[in-house]
């Protein structure tokens, strides 16, 4: 099982599962990071965290703590 | 008959550009009840239309119960019966914008949908099929371009249109068969209860579990259990939880709906934004890039031409022309001296105080309005969010702390600039530990008049702020006011734009307006209060106004109040009025004891009384007092600045009393402490300091609820 925060920048993968719960996964789901949606990890802030991601065609930033909770492949 | 439009869209899909350009001039800015989120309406700019208010919500992504912004959308919406809503979709990005307007066309308000952007989308090369949209969401769909003002009026005839006829919304959207069937289970049990109206959507929400749906529906047990029954067993069929169901089946909608009406110009190249974007969040040049915008930003608002621009209010407008002019009317109309000195003192110098502040605020406000429009603010979260979330701040509190080591008035305004009300009202209330422009001279007076001008003083005055603002942060985070779901970052990064005049410049003179407004009447009160007190007095058991400050009220108070600095080594009345002037301005503390040690006017760093200042306290006491001074509550100007942003009395008086016992708290235990190493042996204040200082390491280092939660949870999922 790979999660989120593993994955290196510039590669693209699809999410399995999202973890959590509450406010934090709602909003997650909510910006569109759903079963099956693509995924391109995009980078990296300068101090290591968060990261940028591309979904459904917009940039989005989220930090690696809650990026742990989405499963890929 | 009057008409309620509301304006409905994701953040960054032009819905300001949009508002402004159907209102006109023509708004009204306030908050919305009880939070700290702004609230905007306007008259539609329209020669068919007279009475037609357009209310502009707060940019959301979703309607979840689980943000602010989020709540009081849906409440207005569900609560205010709105004769209309103008859905306003980003056309290029059409899929996560979507997503919204499913939610809000099954609450049954009449909707348009005005795709935004379409000037963009041409120049893509994309094209969208506007009818298509139409027919499948079941709404009238009107493509526009807020900036070049194309297919406005036509949206907003349209909206107007629906809300005469009352043509209900009615959302084509099927969701897939096991979760529509059961959704009419629900629809039957709620029969009855709710509106006709609001069936679907309250059934989906009750489906969704959603705790403020449920607890304003105050279901009995049983009818809870039967709804549950249906929930769950709609979730085991289909092997996942009820709100990710209806997450999933949206987006699935969604790109359904997007393949028949959007035609994609199918080479993907990088575009400008992405250009820039490579360099500004670059691993390496983005922090360089991020300090020397930071620098030019605090260069020319506050070092250069905003400090011009305030001093010249201040000392010449407010110094040269007006009071002589008032001074010269008064005496020419024969008004008695102590009227005059109200005016002129009190009032004159109070206004001036506020409205001192304006120029430097429009200056700093302007930047600001800049880099929030063209998309950089947000990437300054980016940047800096690694740092200030340990301490419970954004990555944005890092704006209104820079330019708070200015002037605290505009730091404070500046946090409004942060999305979260958490970390927003938390750094408000932190902002302030910053040592402002104001506070320079009295760590001129200390370090000249006991220190000899050492080096250290001015250096150990920020690095006490900051420190202050780092355990703050920390300790506060572990609260119960600041405690709850960590707000979570998961921001949309915008493209970057060409920023808007029209809109920079509105958002640079509300929030300059909104100061003057509601600051100015706190701070013009207070300098009056101040003002009486220190004038008026009891002599020879006359109540009279005074000669000297030393008969007045707050000379009196001043000696009431001494007795509680004590602990802190400077337990006497000059040090304690002089305390109690810093809140008319900072820099008043060392002219108030100037006057007190008998000079008529000191130098800005009091250099005629370090000798008489010297006698009165020891380098650790008036270290203490430096500390105190720094660090407490501050200025009027400030605390009214506070007022407005925290939108809350009760949370302004939090404020202020906590930097006020930060402060106390602090000074205490390094005078203690401090007596203690230099030998002057064990006594009541040393134990108290320590035990101070004991209770504030626990609350430093216990492990905060948060972190209890997480630890809970993983202990039970294992």
């Amino acid at each position: 099982m790979e999660v989120l925060k593993e994955v290196a920048c510039g590669r693209t993968v699809t999410v399995k599962k999202v973890n959590g719960q509450g406010a934090v996964r709602r909003r997650i789901m909510d910006m569109g990071i759903t079963k099956g949606t693509e995924i391109y990890v995009r980078k990296v802030a300068p101090l290591g965290d968060p990261i940028e991601v591309t979904v459904r065609g917009y940039e989005l930033s989220l930090r690696k703590a809650d990026a742990e909770m989405i499963e890929v492949e | 008959m009057p008409i309620k439009i509301a304006l409905a869209g994701n953040p960054n899909s032009g819905k300001t550009t949009l508002f402004n350009a159907l209102t006109g001039s023509n708004q009204y800015v306030g908050n919305w009840p009880g939070v700290t989120i702004e609230k905007k309406e306007g008259k539609l700019r329209s020669d068919t239309y007279r009475d037609v208010t357009i209310v502009d919500l707060p940019g959301i992504y979703s309607l979840s119960p689980y943000t602010l912004e989020e709540v009081v959308a849906r409440d207005y919406l569900t609560g205010e019966n709105p004769d209309a809503i103008i859905n306003i979709v980003d056309g290029s990005n059409m899929e996560r914008n979507l997503y919204l307007t499913t939610q809000l066309a099954e609450l049954g308000i009449p909707m348009v949908i005005a795709v935004n952007m379409m000037d963009v989308v041409e120049k893509n090369g994309d094209k969208i099929n506007l009818d298509k949209l139409s027919e499948k969401l079941g709404c009238p769909v009107v493509g526009i371009s807020a900036l070049k003002r194309s297919g406005i009026a036509d949206a907003a005839e349209k909206a107007v249109e629906l809300a005469q006829n009352k043509v209900p919304m009615v959302p084509r959207h099927r969701f897939s068969e096991n979760i529509e069937q059961a959704l009419a289970g629900i629809e039957e049990l709620l029969h009855g209860k709710v509106d006709e109206k609001q069936m679907r959507w309250t059934a989906i929400k009750v489906f969704e579990r959603d705790i403020k749906v449920m607890e304003r529906m105050a279901f009995d047990d049983a009818l809870k259990s039967r709804i549950e029954d249906i929930v769950s067993q709609c979730e085991n069929e289909l092997d996942d939880d009820s709100e990710s169901i209806i997450t999933n089946e949206r987006y699935l909608y969604i790109a359904s709906i997007i393949k028949d009406c959007y035609k994609r110009k199918s080479n993907v190249k990088m575009t400008t934004s992405d250009k820039i974007d490579r360099v500004l969040t670059n691993r390496w040049l983005a922090l360089p890039i991020f300090a020397l915008v930071m620098f030019c930003v605090y260069f020319i608002s506050v070092t250069t031409v905003g400090t011009w621009v305030t001093d010249w209010t201040n000392d010449v407008l407010f110094g040269e022309i007006i009071p002589p002019a008032v001074e010269g009317f008064l005496s020419s109309i024969g008004t008695a001296d102590w009227l005059q000195s109200l005016i002129l003192d009190g009032i004159v110098g109070g206004v001036g105080a506020v409205l001192g502040f304006v120029p430097q605020m429009l200056v700093l406000f302007l930047f600001l309005a800049i880099l929030e429009d063209c998309g950089y603010m947000a990437r300054v979260a980016f940047i800096m969010d690694r740092i200030f979330r340990k301490f419970g701040l954004s990555g944005k509190s890092f704006i209104p702390i820079l330019i708070g080591s200015g002037c605290g008035v505009p730091g404070i305004m500046a946090s409004r600039t942060i999305e979260n009300e958490r970390d927003r009202r938390m750094t408000i209330t932190v902002t302030t530990f910053i040592p402002c422009g104001a506070k320079l001279p009295i760590i001129a007076l200390i370090s000249g008049a006991l220190f000899g001008g050492a080096w250290w003083v001015a250096p150990s005055a920020y690095f006490a702020g900051i420190i202050a603002i780092i355990c703050s942060g920390i300790i506060l985070k572990k609260t119960k006011l600041f405690s709850g779901d960590p707000a979570p970052f998961v921001m949309e990064l915008p493209p970057y734009h060409r920023p808007l005049a029209g809109n920079v410049l509105r958002s640079m003179w509300e929030r300059a307006w909104s100061f003057i407004r509601k600051a100015g009447t706190v701070i013009l009160l207070c300098t009056i209060v101040i003002w009486f007190a220190s004038n008026f007095g009891i002599v020879d058991g006359q109540f009279t106004m005074v000669e000297d400050l030393d008969d007045g009220f707050l000379a009196k108070l001043g000696s009431i109040i001494a007795p509680i600095f004590a602990p802190l080594g400077w337990g006497f009345w000059e040090a304690a009025v002089a305390s109690l002037t810093g809140l008319v301005a900072k820099e008043s503390v060392v002219g108030t004891l100037g006057v007190l040690y008998g000079f008529a006017e000191v130098a800005e760093d009091g250099q005629e009384i370090w000798g008489l200042l010297a006698a009165s306290f020891t380098a650790l006491s008036a270290y203490s007092f430096l500390l105190f001074n720094l660090l407490c509550a501050p200025c009027f100007a400030a605390i009214g600045a506070i007022r407005r942003e925290m939108n809350s009395g009760k949370w302004t008086i939090f404020a202020v009393g906590y930097q006020t016992l930060f402060a106390y708290v602090v000074a205490l235990s390094v005078y203690q402490l401090g007596s203690l190493f230099a030998g002057n042996g064990f006594s009541a204040g040393t134990v108290v300091a320590i035990l101070a200082v004991a209770f504030f390491l626990y609350l430093l280092l216990k492990p905060s609820n948060e972190r209890k939660l997480k630890a809970a949870t993983v202990s039970a999922n294992i």
